[in-house]
């Protein structure tokens, strides 16, 4: 048995206290009021069925699909949670998920766990459930299909988030994380779509009484469907922009001052790093991001590789 | 599967595995932060930070290198992470393959770079040998002492219970789908990666449904033993007068840290 690199669980020491903070402070009010949302709703029944539901999603993850040259990609659950259980109840097992990854098998810092629930947690049942809420109505052709983009939006959202977070930590570079973040995970977020879609449409088929649209309407309203379209739109236009033309946004981030409160190092990897017949233009960015993608893979995947050497137990699997 | 495939605890009689698991909570979130607050490159700190390491894990009787080993296993997780960002660390081999990049790697950057390594190094550490030394549930229990919400803190005991059963039932669905895939030596076994990726979803969804039987079945035999809501122990967990001692030791030292990496 072996654990994929989970490339979103962020350790400790890689994002500022500023930030760690602040994602925090967000994640308290949105996991507060989780907890008093599924109480309210489930009585003492939340705890078996949440408890047993994040052993679930931590189990599922272990469900690999072999992708290639050793790699194999897993599931990541946060839409799927959301969208099946009501996102209230996905945020409470999303966080048990990542607070046990952190604090039993050091996967993804405790300091910066508030950052980490968010992304994987909050931010994807936001835009799972919300985008699933929003066409609840429509056939189960258009629900799936909705629900696999979903699925795959709330992985580059996460993967957005994440980058943002490393930059404003003064961590990594904005030209290079970003669109290293966001390619590897416009692969990982494919492969999430079509797991969502699958595990989906086989409970509705096998239990119907798990997932009827009017239980899943009960879980949350219109304000699900207006954060997530947000959320949704807010992704989608931020992801492109930010990685063809960095600059732009962190000139924005310097206006608000954004910046100055964040970077406590001056940090300067590369000066400048430049493709000299393409200049800087955007395509060179993206030139830069795709090598960035392809030594992450590559990297990824030298990993994996000693890891299967040195775990003993892993041949079993 | 064996339960203790998941359990990070090792049994041994030491200070450390004694010591109430509130303090120790409480000391790796205090070494953490104090190792985030510490400047970049503030290298003598960050020795002290991993002589304080060293010294617990030998007071743990662990041995001196058991957290080092094991964190090794865990830091390609955290290289990783930093790979997308540090890519072009390694890139000056690459400008001589391809000879398109100009790469200057700073004094400022390696030093930035070292040090959120650091960072991340001795909390990892301090973290595995927090799980080393103390039981999960213990652990589960100091969190609610220190007011963390404690429908969250049993949610989070649960998943920790059932973890084992329902990663058994995971190898049982994995087993299944590699008895049912058998191919020729040399050959490729199943469809394509998007039929694979269906499988693994529905495989997904499959353990869904049982998970969710489950835990109907789990809460009605709770209720049938008069569960109210609140799980009980046995274990009184008082802090003992060593125990505060020794926090306020540690306390002292985290502010000593910090002197000697601020005052320069």
């Amino acid at each position: 048995m072996r654990f994929s690199p989970a490339q979103l669980h962020i350790p400790d020491g890689f994002l500022t206290l500023f930030v760690s903070a602040i994602f925090w402070l967000l994640t308290v009010l949105f996991v507060n009021q989780a907890i008093r949302q599924t109480n309210k709703k489930l009585g003492e029944k939340q705890v078996p069925l949440m408890g047993i539901m994040a052993a679930f999603i931590f189990a599922a993850q272990m469900i690999n699909f072999p992708v290639a040259g050793g790699t194999s990609g897993h599931f990541l659950g946060g839409a799927l949670a959301a969208i099946v259980l009501g996102p209230w109840a996905g945020i409470l097992v999303m966080t048990a998920v990542i607070a046990i990854q952190g604090l039993l098998f050091q996967d993804g810092g405790l300091l910066v766990m508030g950052a980490n629930i968010f992304n994987m947690g909050i931010i994807t049942a936001i835009i799972g459930f919300g985008l699933y809420r929003s066409v609840l109505n429509q056939n189960t052709k258009v629900r799936l299909g909705v629900a696999g983009f979903a699925a795959w939006l709330s992985t580059m959202a996460s993967a957005l988030l994440a980058a943002l977070q490393l930059w404003i930590s003064g961590t990594s570079q904005l030209q290079i994380v970003l669109p290293a973040m966001l390619g590897v995970h416009v692969l990982i977020g494919i492969g999430e779509a079509v797991i969502t879609v699958a595990a989906l449409s086989l409970i509705e088929r096998t239990r119907p009484d798990l997932a009827k649209p009017e239980k899943i309407a009960e879980q949350g309203g219109y304000g699900w469907i207006i954060g997530g379209v947000l959320f949704s739109v807010f992704a989608v236009l931020l992801s492109p922009f930010a990685s063809q033309n960095p600059d732009g946004l962190e000139s924005v981030a310097e206006n608000l001052g954004f910046l100055s409160a964040g970077v406590s190092a001056p940090y300067q990897l590369l000066s400048d790093y430049s493709l000299p017949f393409l200049g800087s233009t955007p395509l060179s960015t993206i030139a830069a991001g795709i090598i960035g993608v392809v030594v992450t893979f590559a990297l990824v995947f030298l990993i994996s590789r000693s890891l299967k050497k040195t775990d003993p137990t892993s041949k079993d699997h | 599967m064996h339960a203790n495939l998941f359990d990070r605890f090792i049994e041994k009689e030491s200070i450390i595995h004694r010591l109430d698991p509130r303090v120790k909570v409480i000391t790796l979130v205090g070494f953490i932060l104090s190792n985030a607050l510490l400047p970049d490159g503030a290298w003598l700190a960050f020795i002290v930070g991993w002589i304080f390491l060293l010294f617990a894990n030998d007071l743990s009787k662990l041995g001196l290198s058991y957290t080092f080993r094991r964190s090794i296993i865990a830091l390609p997780f955290a290289l990783a992470a930093v790979s997308a960002i540090f890519s072009p660390m390694g890139n000056p081999l690459a400008t001589w393959h391809f000879g398109m990049f100009t790469l200057t790697p700073t004094d400022l950057g390696v030093l930035r770079f070292t040090s959120i390594l650091i960072r991340s190094w001795l909390s990892v550490q301090m973290g595995i040998l927090l799980v080393a030394t103390t039981p999960f549930p213990d652990l589960i229990h100091a969190l609610e002492h220190l007011h963390f919400p404690k429908s969250l803190s049993t949610i989070i005991a649960f998943l920790y219970r059932y973890l084992f059963v329902l990663t058994d039932e995971t190898f049982r669905l994995l087993r299944a789908r590699d008895a049912r895939s058998a191919g020729l030596e040399g050959t490729k076994a199943g469809g394509a990666l998007f039929w694979r990726m269906r499988v693994a979803g529905n495989m997904a969804g499959q353990l869904f449904v049982r998970s969710y039987d489950r835990s109907d079945r789990i809460y009605s035999a709770m209720l049938s033993r008069g569960y109210t809501g609140n799980i009980r122990t046995l274990n009184p967990h008082t802090m003992k007068q060593s125990d505060w001692a020794i926090s306020s030791t540690i306390a002292v030292f985290l502010i000593v840290t910090q002197m000697i990496g601020w005052i320069r």
